[in-house]
């Protein structure tokens, strides 16, 4: 087991490692002078040579590329040519919002979308599977910020119950932060909702054929017992494997979200540095979207194995 | 031949079938599955329902554990009494009541049958959990006392496991502990030692009888093999398309049938003994293979693993029209070598020449002008065809890729039909549209449209019944009076062995422990293991085409006639 966990993280490395190279390679190898892109259009001859000393761009390739990843492994990535300060504290600001939202996003969509693949399955084409099946296409094709505003309109200006925008953390109270990220959770939740139980449907419709699962009945077990001890388990790899995916799409893309929304996340943070050419934030936008991908990646790897003992070579 | 001699004159009826039908769910008007069943058993009676592919026998089984497959089969008529219980019409929580604690069932595959997430003392101790109020301590102490009782090494050791860290046997021997630990009045056993080994099966059977005696169990035995029914029946009843045609104490079923179908079932059991051997041909050898060595891994990140050594120093060769047969146990290496031969994998040392060609160490590409030669005919037909490709496309695939003209290659396609006795429509069809056997039929036309010199078939009639068993080796015999082609036969069935073969090898733990005619291995083996096999072969003592008891141990044909 342990040694299984060993192989796995020590896997990451080679990936990491691949990602920082492109990026690093991403702006010494854009055409032009990167000091001229750093420095933007009006920079004077005067400011592009101290950029280029700054950045140390006189030295051969794989000197620059020491020292940058130096650099990276202290967890310095640079200063923001937008707002001067540093790419690490900004990112830090922003993230906490994002993970909030999808550590949220994620749970409610777990909670709710396995239990409706579960019974969609058992319930094998009667109404409750046309049912769930029906709104798995429907969250699927609204797009999302049509169901945002559907939901500021009914719960926070019809109904009043929660305010329309903004973010609090959970630091200033958890009331505070459920009221202002239930609805963007929610809108976020829907294609989640949709995707996750379509792969738990799925995957209980092909353990609920599987012998074990007839040797379970011939026993006389209870069916959720059944349903929930021998058969989601069997079922849990394809569905922990969409749910990580899912959680790592989460914290890259919910741009439209924070938008509709107005939450400070890294989405926003993102759109804006890119529109700026703010490569030190495009640059640490682009790792740290790898990192949390490989990350997720092997927490899911590890939890195949809680659930299904074969996998612990 | 002995038969099993209980007196069950006075024993109770444990389970009184009577006119059961059932039909498929909203098609009425569609053949039922089953057409007025009735059966009895009675306490301490062990009832073997046979039967081909297809004749009701699981149905009948699933019917009386109440476990139809909802929304495809549903019971339309009849009634099941056990002990005065009517399970057709029980409720849901009343039949979940019953099941384990009065009638239980074991499977064919105890691989898929146990789950492969839990572990194997919990899945025993669950029945306890759910019928019983014992302790947790108590249901613990009582789950390793049966796994004691079903002589399980280790138990403590086991208890742990998982499913696939255990052999078949042990498997199960976790299903029969499952199923008996509440002493259910009625075991189902639905082909419960089909998946395994011979001489695993005889330990199964001999625990089956052992516990039955113990406890009194009636035992419902659900098998298509006559040697598995001759060693353990009381009673047997014969199945054919829904409907039970004869019924029968064991001796006067199998001496004096009464009814076609069952006088056709017994004569399609092919003979134990061997063959005499065809005449030996005079042109040079197909195949030769000398020190064929594989060893499976040996890799590993951290440290090197030693590697499986899957088979040894194996050496033989056939001529052309004669066949030679690979006989063992399963991971005795028989497959290892065929895929060898075949170059699917590559062996780790020795010499393999096929056609006057060495191959074992060429490059794929050098290989390939050399895979007309030698085809392979694999075990189960509903894998082995590809469903999206219509016949015809199957057939003629492989000439087109070795240079026949597609016009060609479809006329001699239905020329191969009309060989392997299928209609020539057929090669517009998918194979989904036959039948195990049809297809079957389809993979050995596919495996001849090559013409090849060498034709490997591994267990290649293992998957189908006795009497398309019998009619596949007939083909297979035609093809190479016809051909002329060399044929490698694995099998783990002694019987079918016997009747296919001119030479047999025998294999252990990747070993070649005997080879020779096959006449003298298989009459007069020289070897223990090879001993333990022919002695394992269920009903070896019983002449099933002939309806008599064989005098003494099989011998050779001729000399016995």
């Amino acid at each position: 087991m342990f040694v299984y966990i060993l192989k796995r993280v020590l896997a990451t490395i080679p990936v990491m490692l691949i990602v920082a190279i492109f990026v690093f390679l991403l702006l010494r190898l854009t055409p032009g002078d990167p000091a001229a892109i750093l420095a933007g259009d009006a920079a004077t001859p005067a400011q592009l040579e101290r950029i280029r000393d700054r950045l140390g761009l006189n030295d051969p390739l794989l000197t620059q590329f020491f020292t940058w990843m130096g650099q990276l492994l202290r967890g310095d990535l640079g200063v923001s040519l937008l707002s001067n300060t540093s790419v690490a504290g900004m990112l830090a600001d922003r993230l906490g919002p994002t993970i909030n939202i999808a550590l949220m996003t994620i749970t409610i969509s777990v909670a709710l979308a396995v239990p409706m693949g579960v019974i969609a399955a058992w319930r094998h084409r009667t109404w409750v599977d046309f049912l769930v099946m029906s709104f798995s296409v429907l969250g699927f094709s609204v797009p999302v910020f049509v169901i945002g505003y559907i939901l500021i309109q009914i719960f926070a200006i019809e109904l009043r119950w929660v305010p329309v925008q903004g973010y609090k953390s959970p630091g200033d109270g958890f009331g505070a932060f459920f009221s202002r990220a239930i609805l963007p959770s929610l809108t976020l939740a829907t294609i989640y909702i949709a995707l996750i139980a379509r792969m738990t449907r799925a995957s209980m419709l092909e353990v609920l054929g599987e012998d074990y699962i007839r040797t379970a009945r011939a026993k006389g077990v209870r069916e959720n017992v059944v349903l929930f001890r021998h058969a989601l388990r069997n079922a849990a790899v394809p569905i922990l494997t969409i749910i990580g995916t899912g959680f790592a799409l989460l914290i890259s893309g919910v741009v439209v979200t924070e938008s509709v929304f107005n939450i400070p996340g890294i989405g926003r943070l993102t759109v804006d540095a890119i529109l700026a050419r703010d490569y030190p934030v495009i640059q640490a936008m682009i790792l740290l979207t790898a990192g949390i991908y490989v990350f997720v990646n092997l927490l899911v790897d590890v939890s195949y194995s809680f659930f299904d003992p074969r996998i612990r070579y | 031949m002995e038969f099993t001699s209980k007196d069950l004159g006075n024993a109770r009826t444990v389970l009184k079938i009577r006119g059961l039908k059932v039909g498929l769910v909203g098609r009425p008007g569609a053949a039922p599955v089953l057409d007025g069943i009735d059966l009895d058993i009675r306490a301490g009676e062990t009832h073997c329902l046979v039967g081909e592919s297809g004749s009701g026998k699981s149905v009948t089984s699933l019917c009386a554990m109440g476990l139809l497959p909802r929304g495809a089969l549903e019971t339309t008529g009849g009634s099941i009494d056990l002990e005065g219980i009517e399970i057709t019409t029980a409720r849901p929580a009343r039949m979940r009541e019953l099941r384990a604690r009065r009638i239980a069932m074991i499977f064919q595959e105890p691989m898929t049958a146990l789950n492969p997430v839990l572990r194997v003392g919990e899945q025993i101790e669950e029945v306890l959990n759910m019928h019983t109020d014992l302790s947790q301590s108590e249901a613990r102490s009582r789950t390793i006392d049966m796994m004691e009782q079903v002589h399980l090494p280790d138990v403590q050791r086991i208890y742990s496991a998982f499913p696939h860290q255990l052999s078949g046997g042990q498997r199960q021997r976790i299903m029969i502990a499952m199923a008996l630990i509440l002493d259910p009045d009625l075991l189902i056993a639905d082909e419960p030692t089909t998946a395994l080994d011979v001489t695993t099966q005889l330990q199964i059977l001999k625990l089956i009888a052992e516990m039955q005696h113990r406890h009194g169990t009636a035992v419902l035995f659900i098998t298509h093999d006559m040697g598995v029914v001759a060693e353990i029946a009381d009673t047997v009843s014969v199945m054919q398309s829904g409907r039970i045609v004869e019924r029968a104490p064991i001796r006067d079923l199998l001496t004096n049938p009464q009814e076609t179908y069952t006088r056709k079932l017994l004569q399609a059991v092919p003979n134990l003994a061997p063959r005499a051997a065809r005449g030996a041909a005079a042109a040079p050898d197909v195949i030769t293979v000398k020190a064929l060595d594989m060893t499976y891994g040996g890799g590993g990140f951290f440290r090197k693993a030693a590697g499986v050594k899957a088979a040894q120093d194996v050496s033989f060769a056939i001529a052309p029209g004669r066949t030679l047969g690979i006989v063992g146990e399963s991971g005795s290496g028989k497959s290892t070598v065929a895929r060898c031969i075949l170059r699917l994998i590559d062996p780790t040392a020795g010499q393999v020449t096929v056609a006057g060609t060495e191959i074992a160490h060429l490059s794929r590409r050098q290989l390939q002008p050399h895979r007309k030669h030698f085809q392979i005919v694999f075990q189960d037909p509903y894998r082995s065809l590809n469903p999206r490709w219509t016949v015809a496309r199957s057939l003629c695939e492989g000439p087109v890729n070795f240079g026949t003209p597609r016009e060609a290659a479809m006329s001699h396609a239905a020329e191969l039909m009309a060989l392997v006795d299928l209609p020539r429509d057929a090669l517009d069809r998918y194979p989904h549209q036959f039948s195990g056997g049809q297809r079957q039929r389809i993979a050995i036309a596919r495996a001849v449209a090559m013409k090849p010199d060498l034709l490997v078939a591994d267990e290649a009639v293992s998957a189908l019944d006795v009497s398309v068993q019998a009619q596949v080796l007939d083909l297979l015999d035609d093809i190479q009076e016809k051909f002329g082609v060399a044929m490698l036969f694995i099998t783990h069935d002694l019987r079918v062995a016997a009747q296919i073969c001119d030479e047999v090898l025998v294999m252990q733990k990747g070993r070649v422990v005997e080879q020779g005619p096959a006449a003298a291995v298989l009459s007069d083996p020289a070897h223990t293991y090879t001993r333990t096999l022919i002695e394992a072969a269920p009903g070896r003592l019983w002449d099933f085409a002939n309806f008599r008891a064989l005098d003494h141990a099989p011998a050779r044909q001729g000399a016995t006639a």
